[in-house]
């Protein structure tokens, strides 16, 4: 079954189709074959026998991608047995990669997947190292089929004012600590099985944990900070300066202040547009955050953190518009921007042969109210437009209900 | 027509204005203290209680031309004027006669609604920076707290005020928090820069007594009780009871002033005037049964309840809650994020309204006020694609007519209809799209935000000094 569903072959034909990595396509065609896309344009000849899906007058874009969020982590959030994403007891959990806490059989997953979010990083919560991010696609009935590309595709440490507990309750601390962290890290490395300073004294964190970072050292895989407060955020571009980081910036509500020097250090960031109460964290905080950092050139990707409200990523997006984004700038900060800043822009964010068939057909603009998802495909499935939320209205729909 | 200055719309007005003798000898007076059902607090003595001094803000007239006005009455009018005089809707229609001296507002391209008016906020009761030092919105000390008013927590300078008007909202309910099964007197406020609560105090308004069912008490209370959903009933029932008593022996002594004066007690007092139906109950309730085991307690003890709040398995007894008379304060799509929120559905307000129930779309939230107008947006959207029958006046009734009456204030705000104050919001787009933002936000007449004019864009103190 699952063979014959991979050697399918499907069609979108005649939508208006945003391919994100380059200008919109009228009528249009998108062909899908073994899950990936094989061709993308207004000449493209169906090939007979394939499943023709009729897109004339809706929207064709890539799949949504979440940069946020504990999908599969989290099923009730107020209901600890069934939370997974914080290693508890461990304040830098850097050797904590998610993945085996995923649960496919979330129902939030479905709940997001038929409102045209497809992938979205599992993000570990924590205190100063949260741990490993993986990426998942959201189909799939095993942790192993759900994983996107070499996940986890990051670290993720805070340096917001939430990390002061493991800095001895200063900012300075923490970023003292976790260049303590980072050196023993770097000690280990080079000293390696003989290493015995350990005896003598003791090492900032476990040899697991060190050793789990001796990627992020080398470049290989990028740090999440966790940054509000534009200190905060130069405290990290500092540090990663220091290490040669590959640093991707979550939150940065006060990121507009210095959007030059992010820019500057090619550091591409993930923003929650709908957000503007301030804190402490982030007196500076605004509606305007993602499109000033665009402007200035910074590669903005957009998040919707709630995970349960994946779902309102293109919410998410169509306020980014309002407050000053353009609508090109939205789409790519939901799909190829994020993508990228995980590593796996080769493969997915955007409609391109040979890239993952993450597709999603839309009624009209993916971030009005007014539109609703026709299609959805993940990896060349089309994803049923069920989830226990339907069934809820189905059985309710009129009252008394069916039993 | 993005520059809706004030200086430049003055300049303009002698112009475009045309005046009408008529309509300016015919002012009305000024929208206050008219609303319906509003009663002295029978039980408290002859003291003044924190009166509201709310005084309409002094403004010249406006008219708004050639905008799409949606009345929440059941008209669009495209190409409509609306005219505002001593904070009151003097006129709506396709031609308006406005007085000479008004303001004139172009409204190409714009839209123009009620304000928007949340039911549910802890706006000034949990102010930002949210620190403990502005977390004053549980009296978490006791599971019955009818005694505490979230007046006197609600704090004027809280910097989330302006960015709520920023999003078209003219009147909410500031409620005490969730963590009691009775929490306290709730504040109907008008959104406007102030100095004391007082002055923000919406005149004549019946004031709210919060209730909250299931996981929250339970889990607050859960060493000294109530720990289970009984334990909850039980708690209110003993509470109602000792009212019952409290109210008959004030209204027996109101009646022949005979002995002693009965001793006054504030608990007592609050759950006696919602006996008498002068106190409105607002309860906080996400399950299908245990609403209905609420309306039981209502009937038991003889009041109603207003509204449900959060209630986000309401379509499930959508008929019932139709049939009781009490409306449901729901969000467009929050579900899951503890177990009673589990069955949050898209379709919630849509099925409630195709009941013939009265759904509000509530925030609990100070970015959710902001954009009440895209939730409802999105409730109603998500209806009609499941084939239910939902208009854009219902959708925009969901945050400005229903929750004016669930707040007793329907014959006063909530609609764009002559004669009502003057609560009036001008947008860049329609509401019910993602695009759209508050352009102009008039209260009570008042031009409160203009996002184009910084002259009337209010900032709180706690920002002073602290932009960046």
């Amino acid at each position: 079954m699952i063979a014959f569903l991979l050697a399918q072959t499907i069609a979108i034909t005649g939508g208006t189709v945003y391919p994100v990595s380059g200008p919109k396509i009228d009528n249009a065609t998108v062909l899908i074959q073994n899950g990936r896309i094989s061709a993308v344009g207004a000449n493209v000849t169906v090939p007979a026998g394939a499943t023709r899906i009729d897109a004339s007058g809706k929207w064709v874009t890539p799949g949504l991608i979440d940069g946020a969020g504990n999908m599969g982590l989290r099923e009730i959030s107020a209901v600890q047995n069934t939370n997974e994403g914080t290693l508890r007891g461990n304040e830098v959990a850097a050797a904590f990669n998610v993945a085996e806490g995923i649960n496919p059989a979330s129902t939030l997953i479905p709940v997001t997947r038929v409102e045209g979010v497809t992938t979205t990083l599992a993000v570990p919560g924590g205190d100063l190292i949260w741990g490993q991010a993986v990426l998942i696609d959201l189909d799939g009935t095993t942790i192993e089929t759900m994983m996107v590309g070499r996940s986890p595709v990051a670290m993720v440490a805070d340096l917001s004012e939430g990390s002061k507990g493991a800095g001895g309750g200063s900012r300075a601390g923490v970023a003292q600590r976790l260049r303590r962290v980072f050196n023993d890290a770097l000690e280990f490395s080079r000293r390696g099985a003989s290493y015995q300073r350990a005896q003598n004294e003791q090492l900032a964190a476990s040899a697991a944990d060190l050793e789990a970072l001796l990627p992020v050292l080398r470049g290989q895989m990028p740090l999440i900070a966790v940054a509000n407060r534009r200190s905060d955020i130069e405290t990290a571009l500092r540090i990663a300066r220091e290490y040669k980081l590959r640093l991707i910036l979550s939150g940065a509500a006060e990121g507009w202040e210095v959007a030059d020097k992010i820019a500057a250090a090619g550091v591409p960031v993930l923003v929650q547009p709908m957000d503007n109460i301030p804190t402490f964290d982030a007196l500076g905080i605004r509606y305007e955050n993602a499109a000033l950092l665009a402007k200035a050139g910074v590669k903005v990707s957009l998040m919707e953190t709630q995970t349960e409200n994946s779902r309102n990523l293109r919410q998410q997006a169509g306020n980014a518009v309002a407050y000053g984004m353009t609508w090109e700038q939205a789409l790519r900060a939901v799909t190829l921007a994020p993508a990228e800043a995980f590593g796996v822009g080769g493969q997915y964010g955007s409609l391109e042969v040979g890239k993952v068939a993450n597709v999603v057909v839309w009624t009209g603009d993916p971030f009005e109210f007014s539109t609703g998802v026709e299609h959805v495909f993940i990896r060349g499935r089309e994803i049923p437009l069920r989830s226990r939320q339907t069934d809820l209205l189905e059985r309710y729909r009129t009252l008394p209900p069916k039993y | 027509m993005r520059h809706l200055s004030v200086a430049l719309l003055l300049a303009l007005a002698a112009g475009c204005a045309s005046a009408s003798a008529r309509q300016t000898s015919s002012a009305p007076a000024p929208a206050q203290a008219t609303a319906r059902g509003a009663s002295q607090d029978s039980t408290s003595d002859e003291r003044p209680q924190y009166p509201s001094t709310y005084k309409r803000h002094p403004n010249p007239p406006v008219v708004i031309r050639n905008a799409t006005i949606m009345t929440a009455t059941g008209q669009e009018i495209q190409g409509g004027s609306i005219v505002l005089r001593d904070g009151r809707i003097l006129a709506v229609g396709k031609t308006v006669d406005a007085p000479a001296d008004a303001v004139v507002v172009d409204g190409t391209g714009k839209w123009v609604t009620p304000g928007v008016i949340d039911t549910h906020s802890h706006i000034g009761v949990y102010a930002a920076p949210g620190t403990f030092a502005e977390s004053d919105g549980n009296e978490a000390t006791n599971p019955v707290t009818a005694e505490v008013w979230a007046e006197h927590s609600v704090w004027p300078q809280d910097p989330q005020i302006p960015l709520a008007i920023a999003g078209g909202v003219t009147t909410i309910q500031a409620l005490p928090g969730s963590a009691n099964l009775i929490g306290g007197r709730s504040a109907i406020l008008k959104l406007i820069p102030a100095r004391s609560v007082q002055e923000m105090k919406f005149p004549g308004a019946h004031y709210g007594l919060k209730m909250a069912c299931g996981e929250n008490p339970k889990r607050v209370y859960q060493n000294r009780g109530p720990s289970t959903r009984m334990g909850n009933m039980a708690g209110y029932r003993a509470a109602f009871i000792q009212a019952e008593q409290y109210r008959h022996r004030w209204d027996k002594w109101n009646k022949d002033h005979s002995g002693d004066q009965p001793q006054r007690d504030l608990k007592l007092e609050s759950l006696a005037e919602v006996l008498r139906g002068n106190i409105f109950v607002q309860n906080h309730c996400y399950r299908a049964d245990e609403m209905v085991q609420m309306l039981d307690l209502a009937h038991e003890f003889g009041f109603k309840i207003r509204s449900f709040h959060h209630a986000v398995e309401a379509y499930k007894i959508a008929d019932i809650l139709a049939r009781e008379g009490t409306a449901v304060s729901i969000w467009a799509d929050w579900w899951g994020f503890k177990e009673e929120a589990m069955d949050g559905i898209y379709e919630n307000a849509a099925l409630n309204q195709q009941a013939g129930g009265r759904p509000v779309i509530h925030s609990d939230d100070a970015t959710g006020i902001q954009r009440l107008n895209q939730e409802a947006a999105k409730a109603m959207y998500h209806g009609l694609r499941a084939g239910i029958q939902v208009t854009r006046d219902q959708a925009l009734r969901w945050f400005t007519a229903n929750p004016a009456w669930v707040l007793g204030l329907d014959s006063i705000v909530g609609t764009l209809e002559p004669g009502k104050m003057a609560d009036v919001v001008v947008w860049s787009g329609d509401p019910l799209t993602v695009y759209a933002r508050a352009m102009q936000v008039y209260n009570d007449g008042w031009l409160v935000y203009d996002r184009n004019d910084p002259a009337h864009q209010p900032k709180m103190d706690f920002t002073i000094g602290r932009e960046p």
